[in-house]
């Protein structure tokens, strides 16, 4: 046993690619089995009529592409993009300043890094549910308002597009901050010092060299929050009510009470080839203006 | 405080009465010194000396502790003056280009900084890249990555120098890059600092450079300026065994002082004993530590001492050859080892003659002891 494992590790030894193979093998293994596959057996049933009890008939259709382009489910599409968009820019615009503070703090560091990933350590689940007691009209916001007489009424903030919104830039802000974090981070103390003995006051400073610095965190952190933000269904679901649905509402949808996996499959699709597009351009946009700096 | 009258319109840099603390250590502890137009003048010691400090505090990235004293830029008091209201330029330990611009943007970085018009701002950062020899057409749309330590080093230097800076603080900016080409940029940063007129301030830890490069040099030891002077003024009458130790290489002899007839000598605690020079503060009985230089020292028979030299008596430990000169180390009762270095004067002349366990003598002129100040 000793010996055949001696005689693998030294045939590897000397075969430097089959080494990365090997060392590429479990993890790639993984993705192949668990989301390739399920993927390709998604492409192939949007491609399928429906079975009427749920699953697909044999057979070949375009029909559930075509159905995904009637006005209700554009609006749904357009909902979600631009809810996706204003949670990515409202958490850049909230989670730089925080991310730029924890760079340059010594002492509390390590603690504020801790306090913006406290968060995941209770279930996303759990969370959106302890914002419903925040939000609703007998919950925490409403009550304090109206024992300190600044309102009369209940404000209506659960089950109103502002409820997700607030939903989806609370669950996502920590993945713009630790990216901009990281990237600010590096920034060389010195390179902020050169700046300034050059001429640069601190807001010139800024523009000239710690934002285009941050960039690759910024980057990382907007498509580390639009993505999943364009996917998520349970902020919509939960805080959104049946009003606000967004996409990932939708597919789900498909998925459970309407059986209709195909058309499921046919959005999750389209929304995909969506998202693809979008951060292809994003990321074009930003290597123009940045003038090929290193992306990512 | 001290008055600012005593500048003349020839200092350009005034420190009085300089401290600097963090927390509860002095990073500089009360310095005072001048700093005169078109000098160059180095800062040196070892690490953690202050002398980091004491340049951060010029270029105003740190400010003097309250009553710490005056830093005074062209006349003008600065102390807590932000970086970018003072006049001044700087070449950083790590060059600290700026990755994301390419050569001619970081040269041209101060420039658009400090307003300077769009026309000319194109000129200056070719004749500024030449001013360090780096070709304009190759170099100036390279990025940072793309250069050589020493590339990056100039480019460091032309965007400093595109300022016309009247002072140019340098902070051990020859620090990463390799010994041949170190030596060049040495005598290539003496020749900017006369040919520019601009005052090089310049922060090191090797005193070879600092010989090498200064007008004038601050050494400093324990926050504190140990001694202050010309290259020559240094190296030949250092006042404190630290600097006698920091700059070249040095051995001490320590004795009590008595007066022999008129004649001051040393007398050794464990025997033997030499003469030094009549200097005013020697007092009779005091305790007293003497510095040679190992050049200044040579090797003799015990019986072949030269009338009028002083001589101790010890053993040869070691002989190092080096080329261009001998060390002949002797181990001497009392003092340790001391080094002797010999000028190879060529095979005939001077014949290898001394080997290891020989009794020999080192001989020195009493004139060449240096007496040094208790630190």
């Amino acid at each position: 046993m000793a010996a055949i494992r001696e005689r693998a590790l030294a045939w590897l030894y000397t075969r430097p690619e089959a080494r990365a193979w090997a060392l590429l093998a479990p993890g790639g293994f993984w993705l192949l089995a668990f989301f390739l596959v399920p993927l390709l057996i998604m492409f192939v049933y949007s491609l399928m009529p429906r079975g009427i009890y749920g699953g697909v008939e044999p057979g070949f259709t375009l029909e559930h592409y075509a159905r995904f382009f009637d006005p209700l489910y554009l609006q749904v599409l357009q909902r979600t993009f631009t809810w996706s968009i204003a949670c990515t820019v409202i958490c850049l615009f909230l989670g730089y300043p925080v991310a730029y503070v924890i760079a340059r703090s010594s002492r509390w560091r390590t603690f504020l890094v801790f306090l913006v990933v406290l968060p995941f350590w209770t279930s996303f689940l759990v969370r959106t549910f302890a914002m419903i007691f925040l939000m609703r009209d007998t919950g925490l916001i409403n009550s304090w308002l109206l024992k300190l007489g600044m309102i009369d009424q209940p404000l209506t903030i659960l089950y109103t597009p502002f409820a997700v919104m607030a939903g989806l830039v609370y669950s996502f802000l920590p993945f713009m901050i630790l990216p901009i974090y990281a990237s600010l981070e590096k920034v060389d103390p010195s390179l902020l010092e050169a700046a300034e003995v050059l001429g640069a006051r601190p807001a010139a400073r800024f523009r000239r060299v710690t934002l285009p610095l941050s960039t690759p965190g910024v980057v990382a952190g907007s498509l580390l929050v639009f993505i999943p933000a364009l996917g998520s269904f349970l902020t919509a679901d939960l805080l959104g009510g049946a009003k606000q649905v967004m996409i990932g509402n939708l597919v789900q949808n498909q998925f459970s009470s309407a059986r209709n996996w195909p058309f499921g499959s046919a959005a999750s699709f389209i929304v995909m080839a969506l998202v693809l597009a979008a951060v292809m351009f994003y990321l074009r946009v930003k290597d123009r203006s940045s003038g090929g700096a290193p992306s990512l | 405080m001290v008055a600012s009258s005593s500048s003349n319109n020839r200092t350009v840099v005034q420190l009085s009465r300089v401290s600097k603390s963090f927390g509860d250590v002095k990073a500089v502890d009360d310095i005072s010194f001048e700093i005169r137009r078109g000098e160059f003048f180095s800062i040196l010691g070892p690490s953690g000396c202050g002398k980091t400090t004491t340049l951060r505090l010029l270029a105003g990235f740190e400010e003097p502790d309250e009553d710490g004293g005056e830093v005074r830029l062209l006349g003008e008091l600065v102390n807590n003056k932000r970086p970018y209201e003072r006049k001044i330029a700087m070449v950083f330990q790590n060059y600290a280009l700026f990755p994301h611009l390419s050569v001619a943007r970081n040269v041209s970085f101060g420039l658009e900084q400090r307003k300077t018009p769009k026309g000319e701002i194109e000129g200056r950062v070719r004749r500024a890249l030449e001013m360090v020899r780096l070709k304009p057409d190759v170099f100036s749309s390279r990025m940072p990555g793309q250069l050589s330590g020493g590339q990056r080093q100039r480019v460091a230097l032309a965007r400093a120098l595109v300022l016309e800076p009247a002072i140019l603080l340098l902070d051990e900016p020859l620090g990463a890059i390799d010994l041949k080409l170190r030596k060049e940029m040495q005598l290539e940063l003496k020749a900017l600092n006369k040919q520019l007129g601009t005052t090089f301030i310049y922060v090191t830890h090797d005193q070879e450079e600092a010989l090498t490069m200064s007008d004038r040099i601050a050494v400093m030891d324990n926050a504190r300026v140990a001694q202050l002077g010309t290259p020559a003024e240094i190296y030949e009458n250092p006042r404190t065994a630290f600097v006698a130790k920091f700059i070249g290489e040095s051995n001490f002899f320590d004795g009590r002082v008595t007066d022999l007839n008129g004649e001051w000598v040393v007398q050794r605690e464990g025997g033997g004993s030499f003469r030094v020079p009549h200097t005013p503060s020697l007092k009779a009985g005091q305790q007293v530590r003497i510095a040679v230089r190992p050049e200044w020292l040579d090797v003799q028979r015990p019986d072949a001492v030269p009338p009028g030299e002083n001589a101790l008596e010890g053993t040869v430990r070691d002989i190092i050859y080096l080329g261009e000169t001998m060390h002949v180390i002797v181990t001497v009762p009392e003092s340790g080892d001391v080094t002797v270095a010999l000028r190879n004067e060529g095979q005939l002349i001077k014949p290898l003659a001394w080997k290891r366990g020989d009794v020999a003598a080192v001989a020195w002129l009493p004139e060449d002891c240096q007496i040094l100040e208790e630190e």
